[in-house]
């Protein structure tokens, strides 16, 4: 079907040429004898010109109704529904600032295409001997500036909103991009502190892909994820990033999230989750939605498919979903080797509990049946 | 050397004591290992179109793929071998190297050598009045160099590991670590040293540019009096000049990093199931260094086009073009603004966001002399009498992308905007039209303007019309749908979408683009058949086909090494008086004497006509060689 429409498209064209060079000869040939004494008009404009100066115009309202159908057409996926507090605000400003720049937009290219129709060529046309107009050049200069002015100060305001730090009570989380998927790292339930870690650590056989630091008693309740990052609705979330490998970025389209992943820099950015997976799916009355993270840095032969699973939840649900997961140390005790014998009484707290039965059930009830999507490509 | 009194007619009854080039050279020395500016100039736009095809035909490829991703492409096989798989698909690998090369080739080989190498090259001194480029020899060795940095990139694109994979901006570690993409291997080494070529030739051009304009003047071209493209090829030579040596640094650092074992860019790394022991180094350096030149980049690309434009527009619009001296402090405040908003590419690399609040800033402030100059263009046209060559249809297309794509660049400077689309597809358009299409657009009007003066011969009308519509109308249907597919967030360099929800929508449009760029892509044939055709069959031209002002009209109409016969004509006035009231023509050249045209002069004109007998009496020393 596709390859037909290309077809047709070259089938056109070539058409097109050619009518256009017939008349164009015949054109020629009617002017020679009309006239062999024009000979200097006719190098100052062809037949053609008139058609051209036209053509331009009528182009630019042809382009009128195909840009308003289209927008039309496509704004549907515009913007993804925006579930984040700041998310909200730069939709506006984008939405303002879009408004300014098609007002720009429209009424220079009228001119631009207007002008060329009412001025093309004419013998008997006196132009306008117009070198400059300073109070004219003025104006078109402050113009653009206030508008500018205008654009950057709210512009800045939002910016320094989102970039500021993170409120105390933010729930941090820790996410690390590799090639090519995403980790992350909560810091438990009963420090609630992330542990250090440290790259010289990673030993992917070892079980230790984030190079977790257990020397450092915080690690011992920290747990990871490798499907999904739950965060809580209405409480503000703190994403600490880092890479292990190349630059990745963390980009979540529906928070307006994205944020670098920089090996040896570590990055952060905060924001406040506003709608559940379960309210988007009402919302959206689309009972399949799953929030997704992205990779927006190019890193690597996967870079399009770095993909892992958004789950917004209840503060309640949430809450009891940590509590549900296994740390580290649970999921794999042979890291209890890395304990130094003195911490090793506060380790072995997480190596029992595995003992012990954890309420699995409840893991696999919370998980909004969606982890199933979440494999990343290898 | 005679003083001239009447230039209007430059004689060739002097008896000129300058070398006049009687010796025959030979045919390589002529053609291939040539020091004549002109030549050189041929050199560089042959050598930029067959790069221009190329980074296009790559560009139909990787479109094939994000618009048909299920379509089967073993019939490409022929081309490209191993790297569509089994299944008759592109491999993944080799879709971020063409996206690499598509870039690079366009942002360097096509837009940079192609465009500033042919028309500085070959306007400069035909325009300024010199008889070649203040050193000949460096201008050849800056074309031979060029010449061996293309074919070094163009061996890339076939080893066995394909060419560099990581984007045209090569960000380390993954350009640095061979383990993480084949593309950083033998592909991204070869790639650095094309660069870094690339970089000393486009030095060598630039010194020779700014020499040029600043030393081999004719008697009367002060600097009022130059024309817009010299103006604008000066700019971005200084541009080029200041900027590039940091892309040169960057790179240098990053053979070492490569190479050598040092840790410029690269900390914490954990890759193939090893830690190694970089420490210590930073990824955003590089990014920093590199925008120091890819920012001014842009403008190296886009000023050019907007002088080449400034003199077309002017010459078909039978009109001087608005505010001549706002025009040169907008492109002033351009080239110096260009240095210092390089890190409005790196809002989100985890910069200091205060230094965030500062780039963007001056990005928006860099708006406002962009916008001069096209409202300057509007109201050069304005109660003009315009002739619609391709050259014009051309430069008014490049001022409409030059306004749609500038505009879209007031949302992406904006850094609490740019969160949402930074590496989007909405970057992906916006720069395609301010930069990519403006100045392929400004590169193309060139050709069709000033080919009678390179080949003697006139291009053929009804096939640039026909080019200049496809064109036209291709470039908007490829990049306006493209804005929305940036909208809705789609990421750049992503091999296909459907491993995402999100991303999961429009594939007609995709389908639509691709077509439309194939489309386009193949009209751009026309324009090559055109050329080559009329390089040898086209009509033959007449002295000032476009009857214009500029000096490079009273050449010969095929000017030799030396480029007047005679002495080089004076100029009196500046190159706009186009339609001056009281005049018999619609133009009046430069190298008219104001005392000639008594019928037409301003009154603070006249007055200048007792300078012109100063001017007349200037003689130049014969010893030194111009």
């Amino acid at each position: 079907m596709t390859l037909l429409i290309v077809i047709f498209a070259i089938v056109f064209l070539v058409l097109t040429a050619l009518v256009i060079g017939k008349t164009q000869s015949l054109l020629k040939k009617i002017d020679k004898t009309k006239s062999d004494t024009e000979e200097v008009s006719s190098t100052k404009a062809d037949s053609a010109n008139d058609a051209n100066g036209i053509a331009l115009f009528v182009f630019w309202i042809l382009s009128i109704v195909g840009i308003v159908w289209s927008f039309l057409d496509a704004r549907k996926h515009f913007l993804p529904e925006a579930s984040s507090e700041h998310g909200r605000q730069t939709d506006y400003w984008f939405w303002v600032s879009m408004i300014v720049i098609m007002v720009g937009f429209f009424v220079v290219n009228t001119f631009l295409f207007y002008f060329p129709m009412k001025y093309r060529f004419n013998k008997n046309r006196k132009v306008t001997f117009y070198t400059h107009n300073n109070s004219l050049e003025v104006i078109w200069t402050l113009i653009p500036a206030a508008i500018m002015a205008g654009l950057v100060f709210s512009g800045l305001r939002v910016w320094n909103k989102v970039m500021d730090d993170a409120p105390q009570n933010a729930e941090v989380i820790e996410i690390m991009g590799k090639q090519f998927g995403w980790l992350v790292r909560y810091p438990g339930v009963d420090d609630n502190k992330l542990g250090n870690y440290n790259y010289k650590l990673m030993d992917d056989a070892g079980g230790n892909d984030m190079g977790i630091d257990f020397t450092d008693v915080h690690s011992f309740d920290d747990f990871g994820n490798a499907s999904e990052l739950h965060i809580p609705k209405g409480k503000p979330v703190l994403l600490k990033i880092r890479s292990r490998d190349v630059l990745h970025s963390v980009f979540i389209p529906h928070m307006r999230v994205k944020m670098d992943a920089v090996p040896g820099m570590p990055t952060k950015f905060w924001f406040v989750p506003e709608k559940t997976t379960a309210d988007m799916r009402a919302e959206l009355n689309n009972p399949d939605f799953n929030y997704e993270i992205a990779c927006a840095e190019v890193c690597g032969r996967s870079h399009f498919a770095m993909k892992l699973l958004l789950v917004v939840d209840e503060p309640e649900e949430y809450e009891k979903w940590k509590k549900s997961q296994k740390p580290f140390l649970t999921v794999n005790p042979a890291l209890l080797e890395k304990v130094p014998d003195n911490l090793k009484a506060n380790a072995l707290k997480y190596i029992q509990v595995e003992a012990a039965p954890v309420a699995t059930t409840e893991v696999a009830a919370d998980s909004t049946g969606a982890g199933n999507a979440g494999t990343i490509l290898k | 050397m005679a003083t001239v009194t009447h230039s209007e007619s430059h004689t060739h009854d002097h008896d000129h004591d300058h070398e006049e080039h009687h010796h025959e050279l030979g045919f390589i020395r002529k053609y291939i290992f040539s020091e004549d500016h002109k030549v050189i100039a041929k050199q560089y736009l042959i050598s930029g179109i067959a790069w221009a095809v190329i980074g296009g035909l790559l560009s139909v490829l990787f479109r094939l793929q994000l618009g048909f991703p299920e379509m089967d492409l073993s019939w490409l096989r022929f081309l490209l071998g191993d790297w569509i798989n089994e299944t008759g698909k592109l491999d993944p690998n080799f879709y971020l190297a063409l996206v690499t090369m598509h870039g690079t080739i366009m942002v360097f080989f096509v837009l940079t050598a192609g465009l500033s190498g042919t028309f500085s090259n070959f306007l400069i001194p035909l325009q300024v009045g010199a008889r070649d480029m203040a050193s000949g020899f460096m201008n050849m060795l800056s074309y031979w160099i060029f010449f061996l940095s293309s074919v070094i990139m163009f061996v890339s694109m076939f080893i066995k590991t394909g060419p560099a994979g990581g984007g045209w901006v090569i960000y380390p570690p993954l350009s640095a670590l061979k383990d993480a993409n084949p593309g950083s291997q033998d592909g991204m080494t070869l790639w650095l040293v094309a660069m870094a070529l690339f970089i000393v030739s486009s030095l060598l051009g630039g010194i020779n540019y700014v020499t040029t304009v600043i030393n081999l003047r004719t008697k009367g071209m002060s600097f009022d009096k130059m024309p817009l493209t010299i103006w604008a090829f000066t700019f971005t030579a200084i541009l080029g000049i200041l900027s590039f040596p940091v892309l040169l640094s960057a790179a240098l650092l990053l053979i070492f990093d490569r190479s050598f074992g040092t840790s410029f860019y690269l900390s914490d790394i954990y890759i193939n199931g090893q830690a190694l022991p970089n420490q210590g180094g930073s990824p955003i350096l590089f990014q920093h260094l590199f925008w120091f030149l890819g920012h001014p980049e842009v403008y190296i690309v886009i000023l050019p086009a907007l002088g080449l434009t400034s003199e077309i527009i002017a010459t078909n619009s039978r009109k001087p073009i608005f505010g001549y001296k706002a025009m040169i402090f907008s492109m002033a405040g351009i080239m110096f603004l260009a240095f210092i908003v390089w890190a409005h590419h790196m809002f989100m690399t985890g910069m200091n966001p205060f230094l965030g609040s500062v780039f963007m800033l001056l990005t928006l402030i860099i708006a406002v002399p962009s916008a001069v100059k096209a409202f300057n263009y509007i109201a050069t046209i304005w109660r003009g009498n315009i002739i619609f060559t391709p050259a014009m249809l051309f430069a008014i297309g490049l001022v409409s992308f030059f306004v749609s794509g500038g505009l879209t660049g007031i949302i992406l400077g904006n850094s609490a905007l740019d969160i949402q689309l930074h590496d989007t597809y909405f970057v992906v358009a916006h720069f395609h039209l301010v930069m990519g299409s403006a100045a392929f657009f400004g590169m193309i009007a060139g050709v069709y303007h000033w080919f009678p003066k390179m080949f003697g011969r006139m291009m053929n009308n009804t096939l640039g019309y026909i080019h200049f519509w496809a064109t036209f109308a291709g470039v908007y249907l490829i990049f306006f749908p493209m804005h929305y597919i940036g909208i809705a967030g789609f990421p750049r360099r992503y091999y296909q979408w459907s491993k995402f929800e999100t991303f999961n929508t429009y594939t007609d449009l995709n389908a639509f683009i691709s077509i439309a760029a194939i489309v386009t892509f193949l009209a751009q044939f026309i324009f090559i058949y055109n050329f080559v055709y009329s390089i040898f069959k086209g009509k033959k031209a007449t002295s000032n086909p476009w009857r214009s002002n500029t000096l490079e009209w009273t050449t010969p109409i095929h000017p030799g090494h030396g480029n007047w016969e005679g002495e080089i004509p004076t100029v009196y006035r500046w190159p706009y008086d186009y339609s001056k009231p009281g005049a018999a023509e619609d133009f009046i050249p430069q190298h008219i004497p104001f005392s000639q045209t008594p019928e037409s002069n301003l009154p603070e004109e006249t007055e200048l006509i007792e300078k012109e007998q100063e001017l007349a009496k200037i003689v130049f020393d014969p010893t030194i060689h111009d």
